[in-house]
């Protein structure tokens, strides 16, 4: 089979815009969740979310950079987002396809979890007041969920497999996942993979919330509010932004002098068959998927050294993937290094795996952890593991795991490894 | 020039992002400014707010230049 490595990465998340940027507040210990100021919110328990900090300078997020002002209106946030962090990714990794072998050998696959619920909202509010025929001829194209790889494609000239996942909270893993397989079946050479969400809005906060998910005890305290594995924590926060890498066949990369972050070593899925939003109790989704993505790169337990876990934050979730971390890893879950980096960033849904794994590869890369933020008294279970808590940790990562698990029961964790 | 055809123009370089010197009355929406067909439909929409007007669909198939929405404003409007 082909190997497939990752030459380009790329995010737009609540702590910067570009993956080094994130990366850099992510290290230091910072957060990017505040108070809701763009929409109200009074009516609604949760408060907060991880918000993508817009402006111009270094490390804000200008859409105009990506998108100009006339098609901005041809599409809702997830895609401008999702845009911004492929252009990232494309630009990191060099790699610019303009003969048509080129064009046609690189694809694009970039899903989302929920698409353009903010446009939806806005075109339903026009329909039930009677203004059907204010309606744009851009609604449809601009919430729908496959259109963050068209417009990419469309803007870079990718013509090769276009395509989108949309697997709730798992979306950006099983994108990177998929993408992978499809350069090593032979579709492509090089993929632009990743996730892309910006669901904050009246409508997706009002239905998390009434799902019970959210947190909303830290309204006051934002930045408190994502805390994983700790006895206060009590309901994931809603993030917004996107992650995409490049993914490219090893040769290609190699003949080109392409730098090379890491493999992509292994993809597991499973699929719970238990409840639509709530993990299987024994944790067994989580167990599989992660242990068929080891088994997939063809390495053992004992080699992993870090865990980019899916820990959102909620009081039943945190305690089953940390159950089945330590089924899968036995003696060797007290040797490896396990955070959430949601901590930080809140939870991006469908961009949550992908910006994750760009967190997995530069764990690799550069040798060193992401810590879990407001870790301060950790549950009675998480006793004898390393959680990175509260700061960074520089520590050798040969190989990393990441793990997202989506609403439906869906699971996928990747592997990568240092190359 | 009347006042119709400053508005009218005014929502074309809005609309479509071009250089308001290219919005001449004999410009095609779609082979000089650059309009797709959901571009041209957008265009319409934004005439009817703009005007308080209707324009059915008919009559919006026929609206291919600057000068085809100033006339048709300036009737429907008199």
């Amino acid at each position: 089979m082909r190997r497939v490595v990752v030459t380009g990465i790329g995010a737009v998340t609540p702590l910067a815009s570009g993956a080094q940027n994130t990366w850099q507040k992510l290290l230091a210990g910072q957060s990017g969740i505040k108070n809701i100021d763009t929409f109200d919110v009074s009516d609604i328990p949760a408060k907060i979310a991880g918000l993508v900090p817009r402006g111009q300078g270094d490390g804000l997020f200008n859409a105009e950079d990506h998108v100009s002002v006339k098609d901005m209106k041809k599409m809702d946030d997830f895609i401008v987002y999702g845009i911004a962090a492929a252009d990232q990714a494309l630009a990191d990794s060099g790699w610019k396809p303009e003969t048509d072998e080129d064009q046609e050998n690189t694809g694009v696959l970039i899903g989302s979890g929920i698409g353009g619920l903010p446009k939806i909202s806005e075109a339903t509010e026009l329909v039930n007041n009677g203004k059907t025929r204010r309606v744009s001829p851009f609604f449809i194209p601009s919430c729908l969920i496959n259109l963050v790889s068209g417009q990419v494609s469309i803007k870079h000239g990718l013509k090769g497999p276009n395509h989108a996942v949309v697997t709730a909270c798992s979306t950006g893993a099983h994108a990177i996942g998929d993408a992978s397989r499809m350069i090593m079946l032979g579709d492509a050479d090089v993929m632009v993979a990743g996730g892309a969400e910006a669901a904050v809005c009246r409508l997706g906060m009002a239905g998390f919330a009434a799902a019970r998910a959210l947190s909303t005890g830290y309204n006051d305290t934002p930045t408190e509010a994502s805390r994983p594995w700790d006895e206060g924590r009590d309901g994931f926060v809603m993030g917004e932004g996107a992650g995409c890498v490049v993914l490219e066949e090893y040769e290609h990369a190699k003949a080109r002098g392409a730098r090379i972050y890491a493999e992509v070593g292994g993809y597991g899925m499973s699929g719970d068959a238990y409840h639509i939003t709530a993990p299987a109790a024994d944790g067994n989704g989580g167990f599989r998927s992660m242990r068929n993505a080891l088994r997939n790169a063809g390495v053992n337990p004992e080699d992993v050294d870090y865990v980019n876990a899916h820990g959102t934050s909620t009081p039943l979730g945190d305690e089953i993937e940390l159950g089945a971390v330590k089924r899968l890893f036995g003696d060797h879950s007290s040797k490896l290094s396990m955070s959430s980096t949601k901590s930080a960033t809140g939870h991006l849904l469908g961009a949550a795996g992908a910006i994750e794994a760009v967190f997995s590869i530069l764990a690799i890369y550069e040798g060193v952890v992401a810590p879990t933020l407001n870790l301060q008294n950790p549950s009675e279970a998480c006793k004898g593991m390393d959680l990175v808590p509260l700061e960074a940790k520089q520590r050798k990562v040969n190989v990393a795991l990441s793990n997202s698990f989506g609403f439906g029961g869906t699971n996928a964790s990747l592997v990568f490894k240092g190359v | 020039m009347s006042d119709v055809a400053d508005r009218v123009k005014k929502i074309v370089v809005e609309h479509l992002g071009v250089e308001e010197d290219k919005v001449t009355e004999n410009a095609s929406f779609i082979d000089d400014l650059g309009a797709d067909s959901l571009d041209t439909v957008e265009l319409v929409m934004a005439f009817e707010e703009e005007f308080g007007c209707e324009i059915p669909d008919d009559a919006a198939e026929k609206i291919l230049t600057v000068k085809d929405a100033i006339d048709f404003i300036e009737k429907a409007n008199s």
